[in-house]
């Protein structure tokens, strides 16, 4: 059926319309769903399969991969997977908080300069979002090794023993996760505050709101999509961190991208890195959702 | 007009800033030292550069990651443009919309290592069924452009929501054509978002070091994958010489960009 539709000022016949917004998507939306379709079955195809004895892999259809992340193994339950995904959930929301915590100000921050010092402020930020992760962590090891001051002073405080360095901890993994995913949340936080619409602020305060009536009403809302957006870049990310906690975090706090890690690194256990990947995806996909379902309405402009 | 901040935000503003750069700063100073086996002085040296220049995986390590960085880039940008430009400038109903947002939606929210271990099985699986299929650049790079183009989408899209549709709808009310409208008036306006997100795209592919990880070869080492070995096998002076190339050559590309993207123009 071919409407006339009036878009964008244009009378145009539908159809005309969703050709060429097909000709524009066709090819970018069959990689996407290839890329996207072909990994989910690969990962569920695997998931179901069993390494053999000589690191063969079995086609048998199973869910022994599934019991075992759940705990069950050949001698019986443990808590060990189990207390690896409480962790990575922990670690992820502790770091999403503190991460969107420390931006907010920084984005108001930025965004209140006058033009030259908020360019070169903006650009402070986005260099270590550039900088390569591996780098920026191993930068800690060192920033936090045995001889360095920050060890130094904790040695001589006695909060650490003498000699010891301040990695691994759970320390040196937040102060690592948290500097990881402060320029994701400050950079959609900034773009958000920049447009914000500061005659809003001004008519509350001329309408003698008190200064958290003013935020809560005039300002917290307009941020609502940078927030959102901050918290989605931050927390996905921690979920699969591996690198900052295999360097900084040590092997007593295994997160599930370290189990995933070790499943096709030294194990190369596949099927069971597979099984533990499609959880976690689930779990993200979920996450996301929940977020996305609550926020729809203020992310839509 | 009143916007002036809490006391406590320059205060935490400033400490933020301050935790980003300085372990940076301090594996410079390092790099600097001509001591070896301490991170006490031992006086001012270039040799750890010196040294870098002739390592021969350094080099070929360097060639791959560039290489990686712009074909993907490239790719990325032009198939996440035009998905961007034909996902909010077309009539679409509103549950197509809305699946294919939550379709582009899907790389960005999935953790790079998940993503890297489906790219893995993928290929690994192809590599079953097919056979000859080895992991290398051409893996990394099919790899990269796939979660480059969701982000590409994503800012351009946002680029077009801030643009509006006033302007568009003003050219065709003086008879622009569709395409005279697209070429003239979207475009330039758009030209912002597509080179930020061109950045984006590049900065994650350089960035990357999860998703290379999982799908390089034997081959196709990248300098991510070179420092992380190395923290494996022992770190050298010479990798804090080569961190701080790296994060050199990051700060001159960021400052060059922002330099064509914005510009400290006047307001």
């Amino acid at each position: 059926m071919n409407r006339l539709v009036i878009w964008y000022g244009e009378l145009a016949g539908s159809r005309r319309l969703t050709w060429r917004g097909l000709a524009l998507i066709g090819l970018p939306l069959v990689w996407i769903a290839v890329m996207l379709v072909a990994p989910l079955g690969a990962m569920a195809l695997w998931a179901f399969a069993t390494r053999g004895p000589l690191g063969d892999i079995q086609w048998t259809w199973t869910l022994d991969n599934f019991r075992r992340l759940a705990g069950w193994d050949m001698f019986g339950w443990t808590g060990a997977y189990l207390s690896i995904f409480g962790r990575t959930v922990l670690v992820a929301a502790v770091t999403t908080a503190l991460s969107v915590a420390i931006s907010y100000p920084l984005a108001f921050f930025i965004a209140t300069r006058r033009p030259l010092s908020r360019y070169l402020l903006l650009t402070l930020v986005i260099i270590p979002f550039c900088t390569n992760l591996v780098i920026r962590t191993y930068a800690w090891m060192l920033m936090l090794g045995n001889q360095m001051p920050f060890a130094r002073l904790a040695q001589w405080l006695g909060l650490i023993e003498p000699a010891r360095a301040l990695y691994p901890s759970a320390f040196a993994l937040y102060l690592g996760m948290v500097t990881n995913s402060l320029p994701f949340a400050v950079l959609p936080l900034y773009t958000n505050v920049e447009k914000l619409d500061w005659g809003i602020v001004e008519a509350s305060q001329d309408l003698y709101s008190r200064p958290v009536g003013t935020f809560l009403h005039a300002i917290l809302p307009q941020t609502l999509p940078g927030l959102s957006t901050a918290v989605i870049l931050t927390f996905i990310p921690a979920m699969g961190a591996f690198v900052i906690p295999d360097i900084l975090g040590g092997g007593k706090s295994w997160l599930l991208g370290n189990l995933i890690q070790h499943q096709f690194g030294v194990s190369r256990d596949f099927p069971f890195g597979a099984a533990v990947s499609l959880v976690l995806t689930l779990l993200t996909l979920a996450a996301f959702a929940a977020g996305r379902g609550r926020g729809e309405e203020t992310i839509l402009p | 007009m009143n916007r002036n901040l809490p006391r406590i935000v320059p205060a935490v503003s400033l400490t933020a800033l301050g935790l980003l750069y300085l372990p940076l700063l301090a594996v410079a100073a390092v790099s600097l030292n001509a001591s070896r086996y301490s991170v006490r002085w031992g006086g001012f040296s270039f040799r750890w550069y010196a040294r870098l220049a002739s390592n021969a995986l350094v080099l070929e390590a360097a060639r791959n990651t560039l290489v990686l960085a712009l074909v993907s880039t490239l790719l990325a940008t032009l198939l996440g443009t035009a998905l961007a430009l034909g996902l909010r400038r077309f009539p679409w109903p509103r549950w197509f919309s809305g699946l294919l947002d939550s379709f582009v939606y899907i790389p960005v929210v999935t953790p790079d290592i998940v993503f890297a271990v489906g790219m893995l099985l993928v290929f690994e699986t192809a590599r079953r069924v097919f056979g000859g299929l080895r992991l290398g650049l051409a893996t990394m790079i099919v790899a990269h452009v796939t979660f480059q183009i969701s982000f590409v989408a994503l800012v351009v899209a946002s680029r077009l929501a801030t643009i509006g549709r006033t302007v568009e709808e003003a050219a065709r009310d003086l008879y622009a054509s569709s395409w005279y409208t697209l070429r003239h008036v979207t475009l330039p306006l758009l030209v912002p978002g597509i080179v930020a997100a061109g950045l984006l795209a590049f900065t994650l592919s350089i960035d990357d070091f999860v998703i290379s990880f999982f799908t390089s070869g034997p081959t196709s080492v990248t300098l991510p994958i070179y420092i992380y070995g190395s923290l494996r096998r022992g770190i050298t002076p010479e990798v804090h010489a080569l961190s701080t190339v790296i994060f050199l050559v990051t700060v001159l590309l960021v400052v060059l960009l922002q330099l064509v993207v914005r510009g400290p123009k006047e307001e």
